[in-house]
């Protein structure tokens, strides 16, 4: 055998190791990349549930300014973790779309009174049909959408309190 | 107390490891025989310090020790005790202790069984262990104690991933840890071999115990886990090439090389080089493997724990040892004569192919496991998926079944292609019937599916012609071992084409009282109605099934819901025929009365586990056999 084929092995856990080595030192993003990102909000009908609160529906997003789309549910314990950001953004002047996924008018007046009230409607989705065509997988989440009713950002899990900014800045940015 | 006692246990442990390195290096560097012989009792007194140190992890999960960190996160008060002794090692920490463990004992193995090796081999090996080990023990302590305790105890646990609660996962990780820990005394006996420049029959027939013995760890381990994802993700898969499922598959492909060179090395001494280098290859991979699942570097459905320090830690380690070793192969194999040689076409020749056909597969599922971390640096993300390994490894393993039919049926040193071809008449005949069958009566099958069957018939008739003509009662027991094994990957390989050939799937939202049908079957939706169990409650749907003019029986799909974490299982249910498996999944109401029910008659699927226990049992017969053989030798000696 040549002498140096005796080190191929060597250089080829060399190379391994610096792919490795690369991909450890600079973590891939993992950010789950919506195919509806720059796409019109897919037609979705969730009916009113609570008093006073129009529900959601594709036409919600027709007109008027960005807004995010929080899907959201009473019965989710991150959802009260997030309840602040919520209401700081509203506080900023951001409108916020709520959709509560399988749950009912009682416990969600109930999470609202105890957890605060961003929402300017709230949608009813019984059996997670608009949860499914947004292609929200899980509860929070966050959807930010531009004045002509594209989804301009998605956000997965609850927003944490130094995240508010990111989604601050996602919405004016739509609004240009 | 306990858990104090455990970390003390652990430290001395570690101490008398680096104390074994040392010991094995002046030894060998001076000459010194009484140091070295020294060695042996404290490889076996640091591998009973880490047997008590998991020992008392164990008992403080028995316990339900809340103010242990590693305890409260992983178990709970109510779980079943079953699974309050598995939690022990269904995490980071614990499954890390857990591979010391192993690795200690084996150590151990080593220091009590090996009588017939070279002392100064043995030194070197034994020290070679004390390395590895140093390397985890400083890992364990510094980055993942898991005997920490919390500065206030918690009041109960958070419970275990209710996707692990299940009993045959349980025994599947330390399973795959015997089988990559056995590997670390196959690199050990290879470094051994190195230093000491004594790489021969001897060395091989030292080392093939602990090659067979983590091979038939690794099989069960692979088996069994694929059967696990196979009947508690719901998907119908069972195999996924998911990066976690490679990382046990690419050290089995190695240890399988292994497996086959290091025979040739033992009984003809040829193969001196390869053998060692598969002997670094296969542990190599074993520790990359475990690299890539605790690191988190690639998004797997098996979600471990992300932290980057701890996959900086287990980086470095690799660069040493993997590292170490390919250099010093560089620099001593050129010092090792070459072996006996031989013709291409023989018994050797087949298991060279064998080899490098293995090789090319390990390097395919190698590079399409690593693909998505090259591609991530150049900004691209994507994922590597059935498409690309069935269609880039699958030609290579029916070449590789090929070899399989025909190797056993060689001579060794030299053969000649018509008596070949005299002796695969039968397995050739059996291939073109099957093939001719198939494309008969089940055309348009797609053509690898089409050549697994065929060939899957034809390495059947292959794997046991050499026992045509032989006394069967004196047929030694490792050839038996040697024709199981490959029947059973004829049968496993059977079982995986007719998966992917003759699959019906059906997915359906129903009423209650509806009938449909897939494959052989009418299967009426009769309802839902709740289910309870010791810490889940749930929601069963009940399918009564009928066959043909058979009787009636009654399938229970589930979901289940914990608390303990928070989480939703699917509970497939799965009715096992001879010929197949009906297997039945319950999804989400619509709101309007209707369920998703999700249905697959998947013909002759369990031949895929089947053919994985047959491999392993052929395994299992083959040491028992040279152990036994062995054994009289060692006894002749004794006697003469």
């Amino acid at each position: 055998m040549r002498r140096w084929l005796i080190w191929l092995p060597f250089v080829a856990f060399a190379a391994v190791l610096w792919v490795v080595a690369s991909g450890l030192l600079s973590p891939a993003d993992r950010t789950v990349r919506s195919h509806l990102i720059d796409k019109p909000v897919p037609a979705i009908t969730a009916p009113a549930m609570v008093a006073g609160k129009p529900g959601v529906s594709s036409a919600t997003f027709a007109s008027g300014g960005p807004r995010l789309l929080n899907v959201f549910a009473s019965w989710c314990v991150p959802c009260i973790a997030e309840a602040p950001q919520l209401m700081a953004l509203k506080r900023a002047g951001v409108r916020i779309e709520g959709v509560a996924i399988r749950d009912t008018p009682d416990a969600v007046r109930r999470f609202l009174s105890a957890n605060g009230d961003p929402y300017a409607t709230i949608g009813n989705d019984p059996a997670s049909a608009t949860q499914l065509a947004l292609g929200s997988s899980g509860v929070p989440e966050t959807f930010v959408i531009d004045g002509r009713g594209r989804i301009v950002m998605q956000h997965i899990g609850d927003i944490r309190a130094d995240e508010v900014a990111d989604i601050l800045n996602a919405v004016r940015e739509a609004a240009r | 107390m306990i858990a104090e006692f455990g970390l003390a246990a652990l430290w001395l442990a570690a101490a008398l490891s680096l104390l074994q390195l040392v010991m094995a290096a002046v030894g060998l560097r001076a000459g010194r025989g009484d140091i070295a012989d020294a060695v042996r009792p404290v490889a076996i007194v640091g591998g009973v310090l880490t047997a008590l140190s998991f020992a008392a992890l164990i008992a403080l999960f028995v316990r339900s020790d809340m103010s242990v960190r590693l305890v409260a996160q992983n178990s709970h008060s109510l779980k079943p005790m079953l699974y309050k002794v598995a939690g022990a090692w269904g995490n980071h920490e614990g499954s890390m202790l857990l591979w010391v463990t192993v690795l200690g004992l084996a150590g151990a193995g080593i220091a009590v069984a090996e009588r017939r090796l070279d002392a100064r081999t043995l030194t070197a090996t034994l020290g070679g262990q004390a390395a590895i080990a140093l390397g985890f023990f400083a890992f364990l302590l510094v980055a993942s104690n898991p005997f920490a305790r919390l500065d206030i105890a918690a009041s109960d646990g958070l419970g275990l991933n209710p996707l692990l609660q299940d009993p045959g996962l349980a025994f599947h990780p330390p399973t795959l840890y015997f089988g990559y820990v056995g590997l670390s005394v196959a690199f050990s006996f290879a470094i051994g071999a190195l230093v000491n420049r004594d790489v021969g029959p001897a060395f091989a027939r030292a080392m093939r115990p602990w090659v067979l013995g983590a091979w038939i760890f690794l099989t069960i381990g692979i088996t069994a886990g694929s059967y696990w994802a196979y009947y508690e993700l719901g998907w119908g898969g069972w195999w996924f090439w998911d990066p976690v499922e490679n990382a046990s598959l690419m050290p089995w492909l190695a240890a399988t090389a292994l497996l086959h060179s290091v025979t040739v090395l033992a009984t003809r001494d040829g193969l001196r080089a390869w053998t060692v280098m598969l002997a670094v290859v296969a542990f190599s991979m074993s520790m990359i493997g475990t690299f890539l699942v605790r690191s988190g570097i690639l998004t797997s459905v098996h979600a471990f724990a992300v932290d980057p320090t701890r996959g900086s830690f287990i980086l470095a380690l690799l660069a040493i040892y993997i590292g170490g070793a390919l250099a010093l192969f560089a620099l001593r194999i050129g010092t090792v004569r070459a072996g006996t040689t031989f013709e291409l076409l023989s018994r050797e020749g087949a298991l060279v192919l064998n080899n490098l056909l293995l090789t090319v597969i390990l390097g395919v599922v190698l590079i399409g496991t690593l693909y998505p971390i090259v591609a991530s640096a150049t900004g691209v993300q994507l994922s590597v998926g059935p498409p690309f390994f069935n269609a880039a490894a699958g030609p290579i393993a029916l070449a590789l079944m090929v070899v399989l039919a025909a190797g056993p049926l060689l001579r060794w040193r030299r053969d000649g292609w018509d008596a070949l071809i005299g002796r695969m008449t039968a397995p050739i005949a059996a291939t073109a019937f099957a093939f001719a069958a198939f494309v008969i009566f089940a055309p348009y099958r797609g053509p690898l599916p089409l050549a697994g069957l065929s060939l899957a018939v034809g390495v059947g008739v292959a794997s046991v012609a050499p026992m045509w003509g032989r006394n069967l009662r004196r047929t030694p027991l490792f050839t038996w071992g040697m024709v199981v094994s490959h029947l059973g990957v004829a049968v496993a390989l059977f079982g995986m084409a007719a998966d992917s050939a003759f699959t019906r799937e059906r997915l359906l939202a129903a009423r209650p009282g509806q009938i449909t049908d897939v494959g052989p079957f009418a299967v009426t939706f009769d309802g839902i109605k709740p289910a309870l169990g010791p810490n889940w409650s749930g929601l069963e749907g009940r399918l009564s099934v009928v066959r043909g003019e058979g009787g009636r029986f009654v399938l229970r799909p589930q979901q289940r819901f914990f608390a303990n974490p928070p989480t939703t299982t699917n509970e497939a249910a799965i009715a096992t025929r001879i010929d197949g498996q009906l297997y039945a999944v319950l999804g989400q109401p619509d709101g309007a009365g209707r369920w998703q029910l999700r249905l697959w008659w998947k013909p002759f699927v369990t031949f895929i586990w089947l053919g994985g226990g047959l491999i392993a049992l052929g395994g299992a017969l083959s040491l028992i056999g040279r152990a036994r053989r062995e054994g009289r030798a060692a006894a002749r000696a004794v006697w003469a």
